[in-house]
């Protein structure tokens, strides 16, 4: 699913710029322009790279604690059919998480050094994933918004410059598109529903629309990392841009589903052809970015508990590999 | 963290009869069969594939990048090899 916010933040790092060449850093950006891809060993920027590690990481662990919202509503899924396919969805969240995880790896930080980054606060994940799943409404929500915004910010990833993570999104963006019809439909049977049930629908909306807004992250005129981004072609289009291409078409399901977009705002400009709308509360997602949002503390536990409580699994695996390579010798 | 770290291994699929197999990615495990165990549940959810390599990412020689241009230099200058170098006379037919 999900990256964003994920241009955020970065302390200035010193070192590494002052070893590298004028003429080097042309050649780079010449290869960047003709659209040639970077491959894991070739030479790039450090800071090139830095970007990469953050972005990618804190996309690889927005899918792990993603799990956790969804995995809330995973025994207690409506019918037989809904759990296997929150279970599947869960699943392939997981598999994201691998698959990017193996991406950063190739611009040499370790798996161990991440999951370290995370479990310590250290790195960040998506903010959207602090919110609670209250209702099972919110699946449908989840699965809609959540991941109808993040098939906006990544389907350009899959021509991002650097190769290991454009072709880690093809494979990522192939598989989400069932994660957001699983949710339009799960919308779409409640809308249908008693009143009560549409109700519910309407309020996981309520609740969801903003903070799904948010995960496009801040405003171009606020965004510090976008224009290098830009220009090395990590990133394609601006946050804004993409804000405005999925409210748009967003508004228009909704109309379908008959639920009211949660903005009094919120109008259409017959001669933009665009949907405009209220100024977003940056300052909530701010405070959830530093970790104040209703359920920060709660997803961080239970990843760390997650951890501790696979340990004696990876040891185990580990030893019983020794074991077996000692008897084959 | 004190654990000993999960060798890398590098993950190929045929995703059909008469295709080769091709790279799709990596990942970590603990022996060659939880590599082929794991490579199936990350790689194949949804029948991508009707064989599997899984091999040691340590185990594999590759070429420079940095090198590039020298190591394969050698078959830059050979134009003959290829049929368009040759000039064939209109007329002439199936070849």
């Amino acid at each position: 699913m999900y990256t964003q916010g994920l241009d955020q933040a970065e302390k200035k790092e010193a070192g590494g710029a002052g070893k590298e060449s004028a003429e080097q850093l042309a050649a780079f950006q010449a290869r960047i322009d003709v659209e040639e891809k970077i491959e894991a060993k070739d030479w790039m920027p450090e800071a090139y790279r830095r970007t990469l590690i953050r972005q990618i990481s804190q996309h690889a662990h927005s899918e792990i604690i993603g799990m956790q919202p969804e995995g809330n509503w995973l025994t207690r899924a409506p019918t037989l059919k809904r759990k296997a396919i929150l279970l599947a969805k869960v699943q392939d969240e997981a598999g994201h998480g691998l698959y990017l995880y193996s991406a950063a790896e190739t611009l040499g930080v370790s798996r161990d050094r991440m999951v370290a980054d995370l479990l310590s606060g250290k790195a960040k994940y998506s903010s959207i994933f602090n919110y609670p799943t209250l209702t099972w409404a919110d699946i449908g929500a989840i699965g809609w918004l959540v991941d109808g915004a993040a098939i906006m910010n990544q389907i350009p990833l899959c021509r991002c410059s650097y190769g290991p993570y454009a072709r880690a999104m093809v494979r990522v963006c192939k598989e989400e598109s069932f994660h957001q019809r699983q949710g339009f439909e799960i919308m779409l049977t409640l809308c249908r529903g008693t009143d009560e049930q549409k109700a519910m629908a309407q309020d996981a909306l309520n609740r969801f629309w903003w903070p799904a807004l948010m995960m496009f992250g801040p405003n171009d005129s606020n965004s510090t990392h976008s224009a290098q981004s830009m220009a090395w072609k990590i990133k394609r289009f601006s946050n804004d841009e993409l804000r405005q291409k999925f409210v748009d078409i967003t508004v228009r399901q909704a109309d379908f589903l008959g639920l009211r977009i949660p903005d009094d705002e919120l109008s259409f400009n017959e001669a933009t052809g665009h949907y405009e709308f209220s100024e977003i509360d940056w300052q909530e997602f701010f405070d959830v970015i530093a970790g104040n949002g209703p359920c920060n503390k709660e997803r961080m536990s239970k990843r760390r508990k997650a951890h501790e409580d696979g340990a004696w699994v990876r040891e185990a695996a580990r030893a019983f590999a020794d074991k077996r390579s000692a008897q084959a010798a | 963290m004190s654990e000993q770290v999960w060798p890398l291994y590098e993950v190929f699929i045929r995703t059909r009869g008469g295709l080769s197999h091709r790279h799709a990615g990596s990942l970590h495990a603990a022996d060659d069969q939880m590599a082929l165990d794991h490579a199936r549940d990350t790689y194949t959810r949804r029948s991508e594939g009707v064989s599997l390599w899984v091999v040691r990412s340590d185990r594999i020689v590759a070429s420079d990048p940095a090198e590039t241009a020298a190591f394969f230099e050698p078959a830059a200058d050979k134009i003959y090899r290829h049929p368009t170098f040759y000039d064939i006379p209109d007329g002439v037919e199936n070849l």
